[in-house]
């Protein structure tokens, strides 16, 4: 719950100091309440303010890191319910089931550990390998788990076994890498708190959420705060349907035993189904998404779907300022110029394959408005876009120079042709990029 | 401890349409709630996905949808006969880009003679989309609509420029009508408010607010629904009631996800495969945001959201 300037002003020392760089200690207090400002800058602020303030921002899922090191993936910390509020904070961490009495488990996991996709410039890949107790016996768990600690050194762990003597024979084959264990319940919660405390974090299921609080309370009492919950659905819509509850009275109601990150199974025969039941998750609340094998197909798609969702909804997503060339260029090639939205570019980029006219798009900074938008702020005017040109050097690759405008700023070509100066030529593109193929033909038959 | 769920308050609800004649008409929209949110209202009417149908050969047509379609894509009729009858489509979605004027540009005519042929080959609710060409729309869809008179077809896309014409020739054939606005929860509401205007009944509208794909988009399309979606139930808005559509075939196959052979991209995984899940993802996204009628086009993935939607609706 977000607290007022005036409830937080009554924590703090009213001496006006300035110390902290504001005038007053209520003008302060109303920056801290906005957020632009951290209580660490106040030198004066006493234990109790800062423990009061500290549990009153904490966000309403609390942050959960599994894995250690290179391997450690943050979850939680989420505030709200929909992306069009607020960025969601922590993407989802994608889980790979492996069977500890596979005989191919080396390799297996090693080929998790090595499938990467590249998107937008970033690698990704899946993040955690979830061993399952296959076999039951702690001496096979406790060696697998060192056989895929080795073989994926930059993943997570999860320890999928609801056996206390092979939760202990895991931890002690891993120690220091702050598993996951999967998991506790009624019936074994007693034996497991002490045995994870300060070692791993802890997955609490139950399928009846009075069940679910009352183990995430019990957890708690015993000092193990580190939980990720498992409402254990049936089908996609007990999935999506109590994911939302728990979300919902977490953040609305900053409801305690709900406030950790969700973790939701996927698993299904059919490897299409278990797409969009992962799709669910990854839209809806999930924090660990738990898939039956590696299936590149499948994660490529959920990986691109989570940056889709966790992108900020505030922040128009950009792409780089440069020359992207569409196709294999040559000096005959088309020159567009346009706006670096990201939209647009994928747009403009996905028409030019279309047309199948290699065609080379000159994307200018605007800041991530579309062309129109950028043209009326000022950021898409002749004299930025010849400078742009100019200082690409794309004219060196170029047998002729002529340089495509959008439909839309048609009215800047004059003065464009202008301030390019020499001998560049402005031609007036089509309005929308759908109209583009046929333009990008018709230019190529000259 | 017992723990109270929290249920939300919904002032509104979503608007039903009806599309088709006969036992075969589809009723779409009625959620008093989010969807698929039983647990606190009605989740109304199943969506509705329609199976894309070209009333051309499709031109460069990705090498998954070949392997699934081909034998069928040569001629409307018998592509929407194998997706009403071997495929158990509840609707076809016709698509008439031969009469894009930058390509085979037909005649409105002509388009009108392929709707009548579909139409007496299936007893399934027909969409009717033209070629998305402002212009070339109105004629089109103003034929299209009055050789479908009285099939209480879904036609479209009706945009700003060239709302009058379609919704006049929706309204004269009996018709319900698909107003599109460009990815903006306030233009979505404007070509609403001038439909209005135009004494077009709310109620024979859907909203399609722009679809993206999966990797191009896909959440600006998200976001724009939830919003539409939360003034129509929370705020009760009543020009942000009707049910939502989402055209997937116009941009789910046109990406380099889809298209990428093992060869040029073997970390990308089976081609087909991956074709499939890049469509029924895009769908099942857009299904949690508030979808209640997608254009879709491989069968293989319509046949994944079905079952998805069997769990949703369990």
């Amino acid at each position: 719950m977000a607290l007022t300037g005036i409830e937080i002003f009554k924590h703090l020392p009213k001496t006006n100091c300035k110390d902290c760089g504001f005038p007053t200690c209520l003008a302060f207090a109303m920056k801290l309440a906005a957020k632009q400002a951290s209580l660490e800058d106040c030198p004066h602020a006493s234990d109790e303010a800062k423990d009061f303030l500290g549990a009153a921002s904490a966000p309403p899922v609390r942050k959960v890191v599994v894995g250690a090191g290179d391997a450690a993936w943050t979850l939680g910390e989420e505030t709200v319910l929909f992306r069009h509020e607020k960025k969601f904070v922590n993407p989802s961490a994608y889980a790979i089931q492996v069977a500890d009495e596979d005989p191919e488990l080396a390799a297996k996991v090693a080929a998790i550990a090595a499938f990467k996709v590249d998107r937008v410039g970033e690698d990704y890949g899946v993040n955690l390998i979830a061993l399952q107790d296959a076999s039951g016996d702690a001496g096979t768990f406790s060696a697998a788990v060192k056989t895929v600690v080795e073989a994926a050194p930059k993943l997570g762990l999860v320890l999928a076994t609801r056996k206390v003597d092979l939760v202990e024979a895991g931890l002690a084959a891993c120690e220091g890498k702050n598993p996951l264990v999967y998991g506790a319940d009624a019936d074994n919660i007693d034996a497991l708190l002490p045995l994870v405390k300060g070692k791993a974090s802890l997955v609490v299921s139950a399928s009846d959420l009075n069940v679910l609080s009352d183990l995430a309370e019990k957890a708690t009492g015993a000092g193990v705060e580190d939980l990720i919950l498992d409402p254990m659905p049936a089908n996609a819509r007990e999935a999506l349907e109590r994911l939302t509850q728990i979300r919902r009275l977490a953040i609305k109601k900053n409801y305690k035993p709900f406030g950790y990150p969700l973790w939701m199974s996927a698993v299904h025969e059919d490897p299409q189904i278990e797409g969009t039941l992962a799709t669910i998750g990854t839209m809806k609340y999930a924090s660990v998404i738990l898939l039956s094998e590696l299936r590149a197909w499948e994660m490529l798609g959920l990986l691109t779907g989570r940056l889709n969702i966790y992108t900020d909804p505030q922040k128009p997503m950009q792409v780089e300022q440069k020359v992207y060339e569409v196709g294999n260029v040559n000096g005959e090639s088309p020159l567009i110029v346009t706006t670096n939205f990201a939209l647009t570019y994928f747009i403009v980029a996905g028409e030019i394959e279309n047309s199948k006219v290699a065609t080379r798009l000159a994307v200018q900074d605007v800041e991530g408005l579309s062309v129109l938008t950028a043209w009326a702020a000022g950021k898409f005017t002749a004299s930025k876009i010849a400078e742009f040109i100019k200082e690409s050097g794309v004219a060196s690759n170029l047998t002729r120079k002529e340089v495509i405008l959008p439909g839309y700023v048609s009215v800047l070509s004059g003065t464009l042709e202008e301030k390019l100066g020499g001998d560049w030529k402005v031609v007036v593109g089509p309005r929308e990029a759908n109209q583009l193929p046929q333009f990008l033909k018709t230019c190529a038959q000259g | 401890m017992a723990v109270e769920i929290l249920k939300e308050n919904y002032a509104g609800k979503v608007l039903s349409m009806t599309i088709g004649v006969g036992d075969r008409a589809v009723t779409v929209g009625g959620a008093t709630a989010l969807p698929f949110h039983s647990f606190e209202g009605e989740v109304g009417n199943r969506p509705l996905i329609a199976y894309e149908v070209l009333d051309t050969v499709p031109e460069d047509p990705p090498a998954s949808l070949q392997e699934e379609l081909e034998s069928v894509w040569d001629d409307p009729v018998k592509w929407a006969k194998y997706c009403q009858d071997e495929q158990g489509a509840r609707a076809i979605a016709l698509r008439l880009v031969s009469t894009d004027p930058d390509g085979q540009d037909a005649s409105p005519e002509s388009a009108a003679e392929t709707v009548k042929k579909v139409l007496d080959a299936i007893d399934i609710p027909l969409v009717i989309l033209g070629c998305f060409k402002e212009a070339k729309d109105g004629p089109v869809l103003k034929a299209a609509a009055d050789a479908a008179r009285g099939c209480n077809c879904l036609i479209g896309k009706a945009q700003e420029e060239n709302y009058k014409t379609i919704a006049a020739a929706a309204t004269a054939n009996g018709h319900k009508l698909i107003a599109f606005s460009n990815l903006d929860f306030n233009l979505a509401k404007q070509i609403n408010i001038l439909l209005s205007q135009a004494d077009f009944d709310i109620n024979n509208i859907v909203t399609d607010p722009t679809a993206s794909a999966l990797g191009y988009g896909l959440e600006y399309t998200y976001s724009v629904i939830e919003r539409i979606r939360a003034a129509g139930l929370m705020q009760n808005d009543a020009m942000m009631q009707p049910p939502m559509f989402l055209d997937l075939s116009s941009v789910v196959w046109k990406v380099k996800e889809v298209k990428a052979s093992e060869e040029d991209l073997p970390e990308w995984g089976d081609r087909t495969e991956r074709a499939v899940h890049w469509e029924a993802a895009t769908a099942t996204s857009l299904l949690m945001a508030g979808a209640e009628i997608m254009v879709m086009t491989s069968p293989r993935a319509i046949q994944t959201v079905e079952k998805t939607i069997d769990q949703l609706m369990a």
